[in-house]
């Protein structure tokens, strides 16, 4: 994370309407629906929480901190989506926010009992920054259903650490903060599983790579900018000259890799 | 497991049958969402029950029990299995 | 690196990539989607697994109930009356002691603004005016708001809600709308303002401006005390015996009246100025779970209750100073009140009120609860916010000025279809960024008002029967 504390500091108070202090860890919460996301970012904020709304539009926006092992963290919960793949206002926040604020981790809420679906979020998140905490929520819910997940599997498979919950009842939440900090701080290296495309997909990502990488100056993953300009994302062509094309001092600041 | 090659729209199908997504004719945002939710090609989806009134219909996708209009969900073309024994 | 070179290169790259994107037969952006979703197939086979055979399923159990063709809609409407009832009645007593407490609280600072010698009219400004509708508004909504939004909440964390969007979809389809609309109108029961807030759950943008639009139809808590009274002097006093059952009778006539009315208008809009993509609706239906009360209940009193009091109360207070000038300050023999009511008086005939009560509707704006006592204050000409001590006693008032029947009709007419509050209005402007809109959000139930209520006066008078 190349970003230094005071641009940071100003991106997100001018760009993002976020008041981070100084040595204070900036942390999205990612997730669908009706995960329990809520519960999660209340049990670790409790009061110390400010609602209001993103600037600019009529979606909610929480953030509160919490301290951990004397640090401090910042935790901005981001609107609940399916997918960063930005038809919806609340997407392309959640993805402006992943992408070009560089948090300095992401924990993404995942519901248990359905967990292909949630897994389509968080694949797309590891796409955008390797910094990302996976939160298995409604673990308490999955074993009313009998569903049983193997969660150091799943870790294996991931990539990232994978911290099983049950928000409701308090469970996990020592480990999801531990992990948090572990993963924010550099002491755990991650190596999220990148998504494989398909043989046409892949190609035409090869054909556009050259031209993209001279582009965002490795501000994004070159390969993730090539995926979305293959989606025919416009909103994201706006994104891109809004936050990169006009702060100079954006030079040679990395996010993803 | 051989697949009869009958190819329906979604909204034929009745309560508690099971069947494959072949292909999607909607559009706009309602596509991307329904896409978004992994209704794509090739997953199972179940009907589960009618609305009170016939309309809407809930369909059970992906462990989701998703609610969709009749006319939306004949934009959607599925195959029947041979079975309904899948677990969706 | 300036910005130029920048965004030149984008949009070359942007072309190349549109070249890519047109020249293959099927769509990247749907080939992607469904390459992760592989991904996570693959993933979640090599982690999941299903313990035991077919599970009874406690969803389906409650859903083969709760959205049956036969007792989906009765457990519905029980589901309605049940919330509405614990709401009325669990606000009595609470109302009561905060209207006590807060009015014995007026009574000593009106001793300190005499013990510090502080002139009359500062002390009807501040008092009489500021603090006594401050009060009013506090006492009479916080309690029924403090109950209602916990108890729609609690629906909301069981996982119910979207149960009543589904089974009422099919209606509101016909109206060109989404099925989401029927759950901002429920929330509008406990204020149009939450309501209002709560179409962002609506995802198309016209849909959720029909929504918006016609929130008002659906009547408040704040409302409802008024239409309480009314109706359980002219309607349910009339008739001696069952007259709770004709009471909540007539209050049901009149809420469905308002969701027709609802619907109705949502229809109008999507034919003439909010025409555009047919409407369409995807309705997650999660899973039932037990919902955390002390939670639910925390959640609900701050982001809701106490956010709309707060913004109601913004309003109220210079509100109150402003009654109070113009119910104090005399031009010749009549205060400016009286005034503009006897000017208004000519209108509010025409529609079967008299200038008064019309007077009260438009003082009334900042909030719904203030209507009764202005109208209360105007009859006595006590020149302050007025409660009445019984039913007997508010007869007696209403009856001594010239209500009739008709008149406790149309004043209810009135009250479900007029113009939104003040707190709502803001919301609004708020929610849509738009002035316009704003305006039209005024518009529509002013005009359908004074329409409704116009039809049936003339036509009654010209049936002789009034």
């Amino acid at each position: 994370m190349n970003l230094s504390m005071e641009q940071k500091k100003v991106l997100w108070k001018d760009r993002f309407g976020i008041s981070l202090a100084n040595g204070q860890f900036g942390v999205a919460l990612a997730g669908n629906p009706n995960v329990g996301k809520s519960t999660i970012f209340n049990a670790l904020t409790g009061l110390r929480q400010h609602t209001g709304n993103w600037p600019g539009k009529t979606v909610d926006n929480a953030q509160g901190g919490f301290q951990y092992q004397q640090k401090s963290f910042l935790l901005v919960d981001l609107p609940g989506t399916y997918s960063l793949l930005a038809h919806t206002v609340e997407e392309q926040i959640a993805r402006d926010f992943l992408c070009f604020a560089c948090p300095d981790v992401t924990v993404v809420v995942l519901d248990a009992t359905c967990l292909e679906r949630n897994l389509n979020l968080a694949l797309q998140v590891f796409e955008i920054t390797p910094k990302v905490v996976v939160c298995l929520n409604l673990m308490d819910e999955a074993q009313k259903k009998h569903l049983m997940i193997d969660v150091p599997s799943l870790e294996r498979q991931l990539g990232v650490p994978v911290v099983a919950t049950a928000a409701r009842q308090g469970v996990g939440l020592t480990e999801l903060q531990e992990k948090i900090l572990q993963v924010a701080s550099g002491s755990l290296q991650t190596s999220p599983h990148q998504i494989v495309y398909s043989s046409e997909v892949e190609k035409a990502v090869k054909h556009l790579l050259p031209m993209v990488g001279s582009l965002a100056n490795n501000a994004l993953s070159p390969r993730w900018l090539a995926l979305r300009l293959l989606d025919g994302d416009s909103s994201f062509q706006d994104s891109l000259s809004n936050y990169l094309g006009v702060d100079q001092g954006w030079e040679g600041a990395q996010c993803a890799q | 497991m051989k697949d009869t090659e009958k190819i329906d729209p979604l909204a034929d199908l009745s309560p508690g049958s099971v069947c494959e997504i072949v292909s999607l004719e909607l559009s706009g945002l309602l596509r991307r969402r329904i896409l978004d939710l992994g209704i794509v090609p090739g997953t199972l989806i179940r009907c589960i029950r009618r609305g009170p009134s016939g309309d809407p219909t809930a369909y059970m996708v992906r462990e989701t029990l998703i609610a969709l209009r009749s006319e939306d969900a004949a934009q959607i073309s599925v195959r029947t299995l041979s079975n309904g024994g899948e677990c969706v | 690196m300036c910005a130029m070179t920048l965004t030149k290169s984008l949009s070359e790259v942007w072309c190349e990539a549109e070249a890519v994107r047109k020249s293959h037969p099927h769509s990247f952006s749907d080939q992607i989607v469904a390459d992760i979703y592989e991904n996570a197939e693959e993933i979640t086979k090599h982690v999941l697994s299903k313990k035991g055979s077919q599970r009874i399923n406690i969803d389906q159990t409650i859903d083969n109930l709760v959205t049956s063709k036969w007792l989906g809609y009765p457990l519905m409407l029980l589901l309605l009356v049940g919330v509405f009832w614990i709401t009325i009645e669990g606000a009595n007593i609470p109302s009561a002691f905060l209207a006590t407490w807060l009015f014995a609280f007026q009574d000593q600072l009106t001793l300190w603004f005499q013990w510090i010698g502080a002139p009359a009219w500062v002390h009807g400004v501040l008092v009489l005016g500021v603090y006594r509708t401050s009060a009013w508004v506090i006492a009479v909504m916080l309690p029924p708001m403090a109950i209602f939004f916990p108890l729609f909440t609690l629906l909301e964390d069981s996982g119910y809600l979207p149960r009543i969007a589904f089974n009422l979809d099919h209606i509101f389809k016909k109206a060109k709308a989404c099925g989401k609309q029927s759950l901002t109108m429920c929330m509008g029961f406990g204020c149009n303002a939450a309501g209002v807030t709560a179409c962002r759950i609506i995802d198309s943008p016209r849909e959720r401006l029909i929504a918006i639009l016609t929130n008002n139809f659906v009547p408040c808590n704040g409302r409802f005390p008024t239409l309480i009274a009314i109706t359980s002097i002219f309607i349910g006093g009339a008739i001696a015996s069952y007259s709770g059952l004709i009471n909540a009778l007539v209050i049901s006539g009149l809420i469905l009246l308002g969701v027709a009315v609802t619907l109705i208008v949502s229809w109008l809009l999507s034919i003439t100025i909010l025409k555009g993509e047919p409407s369409s609706l995807i309705l997650e239906l999660p899973s039932y779970r037990r919902p955390k009360i002390g939670a639910v209940i925390y959640r609900s009193m701050i982001d809701r209750t106490l956010f709309v009091l707060r913004r109601a109360l913004i309003v109220a207070a210079p509100a109150g100073a402003v009654i109070w000038i113009l119910a104090n300050i005399y031009v010749g023999e009549q205060s400016i009140l009286f005034t503009m009511a006897h000017a208004l008086n000519p209108l509010g005939q025409l529609i079967g009120l008299d200038g008064i009560i019309l007077m009260a509707f438009i003082l009334g704006l900042p909030a719904n609860e203030i209507v009764l006592p202005i109208l209360i204050m105007s009859y006595l000409s006590t020149g302050a916010l007025q409660d009445f001590a019984s039913l007997d006693e508010l007869r007696n008032i209403l009856v001594s000025n010239g209500w009739t029947l008709l008149t406790a009709i149309n004043v209810m007419l009135f009250s479900l279809l007029h113009w939104p509050c003040a707190t709502t209005l803001l919301t609004t402007y708020k929610e849509t960024g738009s002035k316009k809109w704003t305006f039209i959000s005024f518009l529509i139930p002013t005009v359908i008002a004074f329409t409704a209520c116009f039809i049936l006066t003339q036509v009654v008078r010209l049936l002789g029967l009034a």
